[in-house]
């Protein structure tokens, strides 16, 4: 046994007390406040722009009807008789999110499968980081990509296509989402325990087997919540169809013409020349408000389905 | 090595007869472990293992944390697997077949050798849905078939009269005591032939380990058990042979009143009288 070293006297619980007593302010009870401050601010902010899109958007509804704006079938506000009926806009925005989706979901998911079940850890830490990549381009490069590649390479096989169209600027919008889809939804199939899958295999389940009815369902309600919020970022995109989808507001379901989504009219009137206090300038806040709204109850949507699809662990 | 193989003194209960018994073996072998080596990587795990294991018979695995214990019975259904960069020499026969040569299906495998883990991992899912996936994989989808598996399983498990109203609620609403034996009623299901238990009440309060027990004395009737505990009153208690391991090693295989009243290897009267470990 040693001996302990008696070279210094001093008391630890002596030290502690003396520092204890040059505190002037208790940090523990300060850093909440300051939290909740922060908190507050966010809060504050939202409500500010709520109002704001609140207030112009009543403005725009004491000079053109409400019923008018929601049923009406053509939005052409820069003609001599102006209409805003807000459904082509609509329309275009959820033609492109529709093909956003189509592309997005299937990739983004079985990239998710793939990188939590079957990848290697190389292979893992190879295509997350492009995948990051992929998610960090800046949208006005993949709305040029739209305009300039996948159009020209779609009109070579459909030469039909118009040059501003829904399908071109709906497949770009879809790589642009992907990227979320598999990260948020790897991060959803990865949290489920490893003791569950071991109680798969232990049972006789295949990898496959295990990975489709005990993983993938354990992990729904985050794979549902990624596939809405990327779908929401795809409804709120604005410069990718800004660029290729065009400015002709359409009623058709036909994917292959000319399009405007709301984002995109927002773009247009504020780059353009509406004067202040014009119709053209208090429609952009109605057809903002209309964006919030869908948003707002994807939002709520994904809540509910991931309540309802939530399994326990 | 200091390792007896001691054959069981009493009389057998099951008289299926082994045609090449020179001695006193009459339950027939389920496991046959010979010369099994395994190494983590560079880690020698588990070194010149020998043990038969026999039907309708519950064997306890004892031993200190890290004498390989678990590792060995997670080799028995092959779960060992899913621990990258693990190798194995020697063989390891399940029913006169290698289950180690890499063209024994391990799906099919673990469709004969069930198992119950340390912690109960029921799926996320209903208590009925737990219990059905089992055979749902392996074909069947006849619902009649299924409620009744539902319900043969539940009470095979104990726990029927404790869930039969609540069968379509999540699975995680039950105790942990009640999680482990739905996961056994769960292995039940697919009428396993052997039943591996990784210590499967460490998690779990005395009166559910208690239920746990009287359950494994009821279940080996029909199943044969092998359960990893490093409880040796419970190995005592519930098994009719038991191996002590030790460092990887098996120090002494025999009948459960044997190791505990009369052990041959010292080492194992230090374990059991609690001297370490």
């Amino acid at each position: 046994m040693l001996e302990p070293k008696q070279t210094d006297t001093y008391s630890v619980q002596q030290l502690i007390l003396e520092k204890k007593s040059k505190k002037r302010w208790n940090i523990e009870k300060l850093i909440p406040k300051l939290l909740f401050l922060t908190a507050v601010i966010s809060v504050l902010i939202t409500i500010g722009i709520v109002l704001t899109l609140i207030f112009e958007t009543f403005i725009f509804f004491e000079k053109v009807s409400i019923v008018e704006f929601l049923t009406g079938h053509k939005w052409l506000p820069f003609a001599s008789t102006p209409s805003f009926g807000v459904m082509p806009l609509v329309v275009g925005t959820l033609k492109v999110t529709v093909i956003a989706a189509i592309v997005a979901v299937p990739i983004g998911l079985a990239t998710a499968i793939f990188l939590s079940e079957y990848a290697s850890e190389k292979t893992r830490r190879i295509i997350k980081p492009i995948l990051e990549v992929l998610a960090g381009i800046p949208t006005i490069v993949y709305g040029f990509f739209a305009l300039t590649f996948v159009t020209p390479v779609l009109r070579d096989i459909f030469p039909s296509l118009d040059m501003f169209n829904a399908i071109s600027p709906g497949i770009v919008v879809g790589i642009m989402i992907m990227p979320m889809i598999a990260s948020l939804s790897e991060d959803a199939l990865v949290s489920v325990p490893k003791s569950i899958r071991e109680g798969a295999y232990a049972l006789g389940a295949t990898k496959l087997e295990t990975t489709i009815k005990v993983v993938l369902p354990a992990a729904m309600s985050g794979i549902v919540a990624s596939i809405v919020l990327a779908l929401s970022r795809a409804i709120g995109e604005t410069m990718i169809v800004s660029v290729a989808g065009g400015s002709t507001p359409s009623m058709s379901m036909d994917v292959t013409n000319s399009i405007q989504t709301m984002t995109a009219y927002i773009v247009q009137v504020s780059t353009g020349d509406a004067g202040y206090g014009t119709t053209i300038y208090y429609s952009i806040y109605a057809v903002g408000m209309t964006l919030f709204v869908f948003t707002l109850i994807m939002n709520l949507l994904a809540q509910f389905i991931s309540r309802k699809f939530r399994e326990e662990y | 090595m200091n390792m007896t193989l001691t054959g069981p003194k009493k009389a057998p209960t099951v008289g299926i007869e082994n045609e090449n018994a020179d001695s006193v073996f009459l339950k027939e072998t389920v496991y046959e472990t010979s010369d099994l080596n395994l190494w983590y990587g560079e880690n020698h795990a588990l070194k010149n293992i020998n043990l038969d294991m026999y039907q309708n018979e519950v064997t306890a695995i004892i031993g200190p944390s890290g004498c390989g214990k678990s590792t060995y019975i997670k080799t028995l259904n092959r779960m060992i697997e899913l621990v990258p960069d693990v190798k194995t020499t020697g063989q390891i026969k399940y029913r006169n077949r290698n289950i180690l040569d890499q063209s024994y299906k391990v799906e099919d495998l673990r469709t004969q050798v069930g198992m119950v883990f340390q912690k109960p991992n029921p799926f996320p899912k209903s208590i009925y849905e737990n219990v059905i996936y089992g055979p749902k994989i392996h074909g069947i989808k006849n619902k009649k078939i299924l409620d009744q598996i539902v319900e043969k399983s539940l009470k095979g498990a104990a726990i029927w009269d404790e869930v039969k109203d609540r069968l379509h609620e999540n699975a995680y609403g039950l105790s942990g005591g009640q999680q482990q034996r739905l996961c056994i009623a769960r292995c039940l299901a697919i009428e396993p032939d052997v039943i591996l238990m990784d210590e499967p009440t460490s998690a779990l309060d005395p009166i559910s380990t208690l239920k746990i027990e009287e359950l494994v004395q009821e279940l080996k009737k029909d199943f044969s058990i092998i359960i990893v505990t490093h409880n040796m009153q419970q190995a005592a208690r519930i098994s009719d042979k038991t191996a002590f391991f030790l460092n990887g090693e098996v120090i002494e295989y025999s009948d459960t009143n044997t190791i505990f009243s009369n052990p041959n290897d010292k080492r194992t009267e230090d374990y059991i009288t609690g001297r370490f470990g």
